[in-house]
């Protein structure tokens, strides 16, 4: 159990509306035809990469994935050059040469969203063995993968050197049950990814995925685990993915009831809520519901003028399709 | 000048390099201890403790972790074992090295050079004699390159461990033995990737190849110049970039092409250049293009069958005294 | 006759060789949650009264690959699917070294009847990481043979004979092809590999094409007709083996040639059929070959600059005036 400051407790909240109005903006313009290509929302995860990324600092290393819009926000990228990119505008992230799959944001150590499922783990463990082995600082590297991507040969050639080396990688399973269209027992033996771990001798720690505070308690730990040289953690949470795979996923996989009674049983924005009107364990006092529906409002209006943003930015100079190839 | 080895001539780059730039390190299967299986990295633990790091059998990590370690600002050199293997983390290569930089916008470098040794030795067989420097030229974001001697070994490893760009480095087996003067450090000249040289000067014939096809290149000039036939050779060392002037400019002199490498002839680089110079420089041509690779099967083991895979200078003359 | 989409078209096909032979099965991620990518196996274990054939795949390129090997040399036929090209090369080494070599490094003792479904291409502003045309690599590759079919007839026909050809096959497929429609015999037909399609029968110029571009070449061949020049399209169907004899004769015929090609144009497969012209058929070459690819980047995400990467009509209608000039 961690306590937190209500300032501390507050912050989580902004970052996970944010998240959520992202999303939700983000849906709604796809669906009306606004945003072509590929988006693959966030929405029900958002302690996850809020609990995660509260724990790193700005020079710390994230490796995300096709559905990372969260992890991005949580890690401080620019919000207005975000939405930018995934309308393909040149003021976006990546100049439009991205879009949704491949937002990076490097100022904030944001290493990239990743296109290929599982292809992030060593990238984050080639990172972390450059830190600590050669660049000798003490920055760490997370990892964030769902379930699915745990099957990805990569991530155990990843797991296997960052405990045989004791590297600052941090492998953020984000359990939300579905392999794109695939209940994840159907493919998968273990009942806890985090079983895993065992196989490379490295601790591992499940987190309820809709409690920020338990994420970010996790993630403290393990971040001081990476930065005193004694090497890798694997974070399980449990969470529950509420949209389709990609946004237009007719789901014919699975019930509306059943997404519907899983998405309010672990909507972590809605435990939030519950939780911090009623005295509890996680800060002093309580938060009254009027000062978490103002924080709701203003990640609402923050967003429209993200949107506002991307719909007034130019797409690229089309001389620029050449560049930022070769150096 | 002294004479070194190819193998020697690269330890000796990346000895420079490393000691020159701290965030230069080397990563691979069986490096430290035993200095790399051809001996190409003989020194270099000793030399640099902490710096060649000897990996697990897992290749998606040696490139991955790769990419991710010039990500966060080092400056990697990693080694394939066998170019054979690369299939094995073609996904780090292809999707995630070569394209980071374009996708991100520019945010990214990705300094590294990745070291494939390939090609045929004595009977390796079907997965430890390939030559696949083609998908490589195939894939915009990553260089290639694959020097023929000693000299160029060394400056170009040197070109490519400077160069913010991933690099694949192609070396081929056979010729790690092969020695040559190498100039010392005062006098070497720095290679700039993407430039081909003209090793031999001649008016009849442009024969153009990189790697161990030089030897057939080479090989066949001399025997064509005791029939007084001259032919011009050109290294072409650098595959993506390459140097299509020079070898336009070659054949706007002499009217005449071959090509010839290793690799398997259909898909091989040669048909980029035969392609190119059809395209830009045809009306120079006074005979159809010669274009020599291995026939269309994987390498047989057997050493008569392994023969027939395998191209020889007497390959070239015939073809080329036919065009002419 | 009847109009079929190509996603129905090579649907059938599938459904007809399994029920035809019980060795073939089908195995993707998410195979049975939507049906594939682009719903194309929707309901294909109930049309052949075996859902078993059709297999859930964790997301596993090397086991998918790797396991389909393996089934294929014990005695099945799986049609592995890779749900976007650009998932390959997480399969490449089960692809080029264990699938493409074990019949040929075993001393013919093994086969690997194995089809690799891939769809491929833009389509829209989906990135650098769903989008690459990389039948180039597999041309290199011996043992492999590579298929790349046009239209939804053309689909169904070489998917049927991928199916019961005894070798590994790579299948790429446009994914802008899906939504095609087109006629399809409703008897049953075979298209061998090695024999192109002569798309269009010209006498000016050749213009040698494959997959989706041959129905972009045939729109620029109409609007070559309106002005006078009477263009041949070669649709190669198979790219490994290609039909060297076809295009030759072509070329030998109108002695002016452009060819297309969606992938990056360096290293393409555009240049083995450029080069074999330049060997081959070089007397009877009135102007240079002209050859069109992608240019040499990643695909980039913004709309306009994604169209800078694509290989439309009207890029062959000019390519096709430059080869009339000279």
């Amino acid at each position: 159990m961690i306590k937190v400051s209500k300032e501390q407790a507050l912050k989580f909240y902004q970052t996970m509306c944010l998240i959520r109005e992202f999303e939700t903006s983000v849906k709604h313009d796809f669906l009306n035809g606004e945003i072509p290509g590929f988006v693959h929302l966030y929405i029900g995860e958002e302690a996850v990469a809020t609990g995660i990324c509260a724990a790193l600092e700005d020079t710390d290393y994230i490796e995300s994935t096709h559905r990372g819009h969260g992890h991005c926000i949580a890690k401080g990228a620019d919000i207005d050059r975000m939405m930018a990119e995934i309308f393909g505008k040149e003021t976006g992230l990546c100049k439009g040469k991205g879009g949704s799959m491949h937002i990076a944001d490097f100022s904030v150590g944001m290493l990239g969203a990743n296109g290929v499922v599982g292809g992030g783990y060593n990238l984050a463990a080639g990172a972390a063995l450059a830190n600590k082995m050669i660049l000798k600082n003490d920055r760490v590297s997370v990892v964030f993968f769902g379930d699915g991507a745990s099957n990805r040969g990569t991530f155990h050639e990843a797991a296997n050197v960052s405990a045989a080396w004791k590297l600052p990688t941090i492998f953020v399973n984000e359990m939300n049950q579905w392999a794109s269209t695939t209940p994840y027992l159907t493919t998968t033996a273990v009942e806890n990814i985090s079983d895993r771990a065992k196989g490379y001798n490295m601790p591992a720690v499940i987190a309820d995925g809709k409690n920020v505070f338990e994420v970010y308690a996790a993630a403290v730990e393990a971040v001081q685990r990476a930065r005193a040289g004694e090497g890798p953690t694997f974070i399980e949470c449990k969470t529950f993915r509420v949209e389709g795979h990609f946004v237009g996923d007719p789901e014919l996989y699975r019930t509306r009831e059943y997404v519907k009674e899983n998405a309010e049983r672990n909507d972590p924005i809605a435990w939030f809520d519950r939780t911090m009107t009623q005295q509890n364990d996680y800060i002093d006092g309580t938060i009254p519901v009027q000062e978490l529906e103002a924080i709701r409002a203003s990640a609402r209006e923050r967003i429209a003028q993200a949107k506002k943003f991307a719909m007034d930015s130019r797409y690229p100079d089309p001389d620029q399709y050449i560049a930022d190839l070769y150096l | 000048m002294r004479k070194l080895s190819f193998s020697m001539a690269t330890c000796e780059a990346m000895a420079e390099e490393m000691a020159r730039d701290s965030n230069v390190f080397v990563m691979g299967e069986d490096l430290a201890r035993q200095g790399g299986i051809f001996g190409q990295f003989k020194g270099l633990p000793e030399q640099f403790p902490g710096r060649v790091i000897d990996t697990p059998i897992s290749e998606t990590f040696i490139i991955g972790g790769g990419v991710g370690a010039a990500l966060a600002g080092a400056r990697p050199v990693v080694d394939m074992h066998f170019a054979d293997f690369i299939g094995v983390c073609m996904d780090e290569i292809f999707n995630q090295m070569a394209k980071v930089r374009y996708m991100f916008g520019g945010q990214a470098k990705v300094p590294l050079v990745l070291r494939a040794p390939d090609g045929m030795t004595i009977q390796g067989a079907a997965q430890h004699s390939q030559s696949v420097e083609s998908w490589f030229c195939h894939i915009p974001g990553v260089q290639v390159v694959a020097p023929s001697n000693p000299e160029d070994a060394k400056a170009v490893l040197k070109a490519a461990i400077r160069s913010d760009n991933p690099v694949l480095y192609f070396e081929n087996k056979i010729l790690y033995k092969e020695t040559a003067l190498v100039p010392e450090i005062a006098d070497e000249v720095p290679y700039t990737i993407g430039k081909a040289k003209v090793k031999r000067e001649g008016r009849d014939v442009t024969i153009v190849s990189y790697s161990i096809g030089m030897k057939n290149a080479l090989g066949a000039a001399e025997i064509l110049a005791k029939d007084g036939i001259k032919a011009e050779v050109i290294d072409l060392i650098s595959l993506s970039p390459w140097d299509k002037e020079a070898v336009l400019a070659s054949v706007k002199k002499t009217h005449r092409l071959c090509i010839v490498h290793e690799a398997v002839k259909q898909g091989g680089f040669g048909a980029e250049v035969a392609a190119t110079v059809a395209e830009e420089a045809i009306e120079f041509l006074d005979a159809p293009i010669l274009r020599y690779g291995a026939p269309f099967v994987p390498i047989p083991f057997a050493p008569t069958l392994e023969k027939m895979v395998r191209v020889f200078p007497d390959d070239l003359v015939r073809g080329i005294k036919g065009m002419l | 006759m009847s109009i079929k989409n190509y996603r129905d078209a090579t649907f059938d096909a599938m459904k007809e060789e399994m029920i035809r032979d019980g060795s073939v099965y089908a195995i993707a991620e998410d195979i049975n949650g939507n049906g594939g990518t682009h719903g194309r196996y929707s309901g294909l274990g109930e049309a052949i009264g075996d859902p078993g054939r059709v297999i859930d795949a964790p997301i596993s390129e090397a086991a998918i690959v790797g396991s389909a090997v393996g089934a294929a040399m014990s005695g099945l036929r799986p049609i592995v699917d890779l749900r976007f090209s650009n998932c390959i090369p997480c399969a490449m080494d089960e692809i080029v070294n264990q699938a493409a070599k074990s019949r040929y490094m075993f001393g013919g003792q093994a086969k690997v009847p194995m089809v690799i479904r891939a769809p491929d291409g833009i389509l829209k502003m989906q990135g650098a990481h769903h989008t690459d045309c990389l039948e180039a690599w597999f041309t290199h590759v011996p043992g492999l043979q590579v298929v790349v079919p046009s239209t939804p007839a053309e689909g169904k026909g070489l998917l049927k004979t991928a199916i019961r050809n005894d070798n590994p096959v790579l299948f790429f497929e446009h994914k802008k092809l899906m939504s095609m429609t087109g006629e399809v015999p409703d008897e049953e037909y075979l298209i061998p590999f090695g024999k192109a399609r002569i798309a269009r029968e010209g006498s000016d110029l050749t213009v040698v094409v494959y997959g989706i571009m041959a129905s972009r070449a045939l729109e620029a061949a109409e609007q070559l007709a309106q002005e006078g020049i009477s263009a041949e399209v070669i649709d190669l169907r198979t790219l490994s083996p290609w039909d060297k004899e076809t295009v030759l004769t072509s070329v030998r015929k109108t002695g002016r040639v452009v060819v297309a090609h969606e992938a990056v144009r360096q290293s393409g497969f555009g240049a083995e059929i450029s080069a074999t012209i330049a060997e081959e058929a070089f007397d009877a070459l009135k102007s240079p070959v002209v050859r069109i690819g992608a240019p040499f980047v990643p695909i980039p995400m913004a709309p306009n600059l994604e169209d800078l990467c694509r290989v439309l009509p009207e890029n062959i209608y000019e390519g096709a005036r430059a080869a009339m000039k000279r």
